[in-house]
């Protein structure tokens, strides 16, 4: 056994230098300068625990091998020593506040709340995240891609199966960015490993945290707190790039925003809305009401056969828009846009045996939108 | 009291256990009620185990292949719940139940009939437990940390009598603390002194003070989510000025100390088999109980470690994690007093052993790591991580798990008046151990390499390591059958075991006859 645990010391020194992809067996160093002290100070208390029992279960060890009966070994009076006992009082003490430094300076430098560069607020949704870039006008939902055909072993898994999403979360390299995380409706927690970020994104709480990132790169990430059924399905990933590039993306998307807002006016068909209504669905919907509108009764009603789906289109409007207070069915009027939504409502009302045979235009969610 | 009194007032009343049915519904004997919690946490044991198994059976591959995430989040739920308030606190308290009227030489427990009740209240809370994942939307899906809101506005109607069971397994809980509490106040032989009290006795009598001073804040935890679900309270819902990281406080205060609840006795089994088997008196007696009872004390200034990435303010984590360093001085006094214990002992190496020696060196690698995630820093990184799930594993399995089998073989002979099949408990203490480490030990490699926990599915990184997992965990759930195996067999056919059947063995339970009759100790003996 003593040497197993020796093997396994030996194979934790050598791990720093062996990169292994899919053994991995370590922590990364990651990018960010906390990301690095964290390192550090893993792999300084893992040594020290490594050392200790390499010690203590060395004792051990050799007295189980020397002191026993098989042996001849006669049992000695030795059961009391004051002198012992406030030897192994103070040594791990020492060792204690050997580890408490650096761990405290740690600490106190992931509490810095000097002025930062860009600020990001970060919202958790049952399963997905929401970036808003304060300042900038700029807001977008991040969704995982991960084909349910690969999850449901249909098709073969691509390397970055369950760590890919929509739209990354895109921000400047060596530029102080501070995190303000809220949930919209149970507990979750951001975390991205490179960048030693994590942090419990908690409704009716602003939590902060920061991050300063020192190389361009991708960095991958999933939620760390069990937040219903597909907590398992909700990755985060951010997308590190130089201030350049970022300038230039901003501006994209601020087009985007611009193409998007003028999509709505455009004259849509019926039959584009119920095609561009089943993507909106499965990407937005189909996890709770499933794909073939049956639902998870009684937590995740049906949309078949519903009273919504089948009844007046205003209702069936503001229950996507405002969602249910108190359920787990959350308001989409932010999330989606005027197009989305109209083309989902119609999708809906006209599939799986629905046949109400009526359309909501984008320009009804508009109005709705501007305030009606 | 005179001793010769008590001979004449109850000499004609030794009768044996009544017949049938009614022995054990209405059963006030501490052996009989002893018994029924050590069977009763076995068969919890197995349903526990058979929840793992089907967790890990999803998790030996990625993507879904058996079951759907809802039902694997009931699973983990249910496995921690019935884990550790199903298997691991009635084990103890059936240990409890056994041995400690004997060990301080009491005829029985000083409370019988609210013994009775307190088990008989259980197999009715699990039975309330369990039904809920029959019911419409399915069982608690929240983990057994359940925090509000995924637990109150977000739970499945079922909700409600996951809150009454734990209402039940609390009180049965409480009952069976005050019963050990009083038993050892009141009840100890002539002679027996807090300070010659056998260190089992010790454990639990804080054990049990730790159950006083915190099932009630569960039960007023669920209370209060009880309140948010059905009568518009706010407690944990933020939209109405509630507060869902008081819940974390309020739970994680009953948590950790119940971490504690399910370890302590089991370092009182252990300090009670390594010297029989090392034929050497106990290594620091007073330092020992001085740790147990430091444990116990800092165990309540701790809890907020388990909630280091809420976003607490700086001073509060450096508060936890100082108050969670400090918590290594004692354990680790306890520690090297029983490697003191074995050192320049006379050792023999029987099954007790095997699991206590178990018990040291895995439960050292559960207390070293930690150390790792007191360090608040760093634990923003490992938080929620199999890291976590590999650590707390590690101390619980062989903590209170092997505790529990090192106890079973320890005290069998006494009990059944029958020896086990030595050879056969070896080979489930050796496939357990492997079985074991081979589960736990590369959870702390996925962990660090960034998998969270309670997920049905994960990235494919994460993949070589889980089926290493899974397998062991198949093994480490098969192994346990040679347990029973080995139970039934010596109950069937062991060998007639002699009245001290270790021979460095010490305490009042070992000059009782073997098997311990119905009623021992009808008069107290004396203590030197």
């Amino acid at each position: 056994m003593f040497k197993k645990v020796a093997v396994f010391g030996l194979f934790l020194a050598l791990v720093p230098t062996v990169a292994f992809s899919d053994w991995q067996l370590n922590l990364n160093r990651g990018v960010t300068d906390t990301s690095i002290a964290v390192y550090d100070l893993h792999m300084l208390v893992l040594y020290i625990c490594v050392a200790i029992s390499v010690v203590v279960f060395g004792v051990m060890f050799w007295s189980i091998y020397h002191h026993r009966k098989s042996k001849g070994f006669e049992s000695h009076e030795f059961h009391d020593s004051t002198a012992l006992e406030i030897l192994w009082t103070i040594v791990p003490t020492i060792i204690l506040i050997v580890i408490l430094f650096p761990a405290t300076k740690a600490l106190i430098n992931s509490y810095d709340t000097e002025e930062s560069d860009i600020d990001i607020q970060i919202t958790g949704y049952q399963w997905k995240w929401r970036y808003k870039y304060i300042g900038e006008d700029l807001d977008f939902f991040s969704v995982l891609t991960t084909p349910t055909d690969e999850i449901r072993n249909k098709s073969e898994k691509n390397e970055n199966y369950l760590l890919e999403v929509d739209k990354p979360l895109v921000v400047p390299i060596n530029k102080k960015i501070r995190f303000l995380l809220t949930s919209n409706d149970v507990i979750h927690a951001w975390w991205v490993p490179d960048l030693a970020v994590k942090k419990d994104a908690i409704p009716g709480f602003i939590n902060e945290d920061w991050t300063r990132i020192n190389e361009v790169g991708i960095y991958r990430g999933q939620c760390a707190e069990l937040c219903g059924k597909d907590h398992g399905f909700m990755p985060i990933v951010v997308k590190a790039v130089t201030q350049e590039d970022y300038v230039i993306w901003l501006a994209e998307q601020k087009a985007l925003k611009e193409i998007e807002a003028a999509a709505s006016q455009a004259d849509w068909s019926m039959e584009a809305l119920l095609v561009k209504g089943e993507g909106v669905y499965i990407k937005n919907c189909a996890a709770c009401h499933q794909p073939n509108g049956m639902g998870i009764p009684p937590v995740f009603p049906a949309i078949k056969g519903s009273p919504i789906a089948l009844g007046p289109i205003g209702t069936h409007l503001a229950t996507v828009f405002e969602g249910r207070p108190g359920t787990a069915m959350a308001g989409f009027g932010e999330q989606l846009s005027s197009v989305d939504i109209a083309a989902v409502i119609t999708y809906q009302r006209n599939a799986w045996g629905n046949e109400v045979g009526d359309m909501l235009s984008p320009t009804d969610v508009d109005k709705l939108k501007g305030g009606e | 009291m005179s001793t010769q009194a008590a001979d004449i007032d109850h000499g004609d009343h030794d009768h044996g256990p009544a017949k049938g049915i009614t022995r054990w519904l209405y059963s006030t004997n501490h052996k009989d009620i002893g018994t029924m919690y050590l069977i009763f946490s076995l068969v919890m044991l197995f349903i526990g185990g058979s929840m793992a198994f089907v967790i890990r059976a999803e998790l030996f591959q990625p993507g879904l292949q058996l079951i759907e995430p809802e039902f694997f989040n009931q699973m983990i739920t249910m496995h921690g719940l019935i884990m550790v308030f199903g298997a691991v606190m009635p084990a103890f308290v059936g240990l409890a139940n056994w041995m400690i009227p004997m060990m301080i030489g009491a005829p029985d427990m000083a409370l019988p009939r609210l013994n009775n009740l307190s088990f008989w209240i259980l197999p009715f809370a699990f039975a309330l437990m369990m039904s809920t994942l029959f019911m419409d939307g399915g069982g608690p899906n929240f983990g057994w940390t359940f925090y509000a809101p995924l637990s109150t506005t977000y739970a499945p109607p079922s909700v409600t009598f996951f809150i009454f069971a734990i209402h039940l397994l609390g009180a049965s809980s409480i009952m069976g603390a005050i019963n050990v509490i009083v038993t050892i106040m009141n009840m100890r032989a002539p002679g027996m002194t807090y300070f010659k009290m056998p260190m089992f006795c010790w454990t639990w009598l804080i054990t049990a003070f730790l159950l006083i001073a915190v099932m009630p804040v569960l039960a007023g935890v669920v209370t209060m989510m009880l309140m948010d679900i059905h009568f518009a309270t706010a407690f944990f819902d933020a939209g109405g000025g509630g507060d869902p990281v008081l819940f974390q406080h309020v739970f994680w205060f009953f948590g950790h100390p119940e971490v504690y609840i399910m370890i302590l006795p089991s370092f009182g089994v252990v300090s009670q088999v390594i010297p029989t088997f090392s034929r050497k008196k106990l290594f620091g007696y007073h330092s020992m109980v001085y740790a147990i009872i430091a444990i116990a004390v800092l165990s309540f200034v701790v809890w907020a470690h388990h909630m280091f990435t809420v976003g607490m303010p700086f001073v509060g984590e450096l508060f936890f994690m100082y108050t969670t360093m400090l918590i290594a001085i004692p354990t680790g006094v306890k520690i090297f007093n029983w490697i003191s214990t074995m050192f320049r002992g006379s050792m023999t190496f029987e099954t007790p052993m095997l699991y206590s020696i178990g018990f040291v060196v895995l439960f050292t690698i559960g207390g070293l790591s930690g150390i790792m995630l007191a360090l608040a820093p760093v634990d923003m990184v490992y938080q929620d991580t199999y890291f976590v799930v590999a650590h707390f594993h590690y101390v619980l399995v062989p903590g209170a798990i092997f505790g529990i089998f090192a106890a079973v073989y320890y005290w069998l002979p006494k009990w059944t008046g029958k020896m086990y099949d030595e050879g056969l408990a070896k080979l489930h203490f050796w496939v357990s151990f492997i079985g074991l480490n081979l589960t736990f030990f590369p959870m702390h490699f996925v962990g660090l390499a960034g998998m969270p926990r309670r997920i049905p599915d994960y990235p494919l990184q994460f993949a070589d390591f889980n089926m290493i997992v899974s397998i062991g965990a198949f093994m480490f759930g098969t192994s346990q059958l040679i347990f029973v195996y080995v139970l039934i067999k010596t109950l069937r056919k062991g060998e007639p075991a002699e009245q001290l059947p270790w021979e460095g063995a010490e305490g009042l339970e070992w000059t009782l006859p073997t098997p311990a009759p119905y009623h021992s100790f009808p008069t107290p003996p004396t203590v030197e």
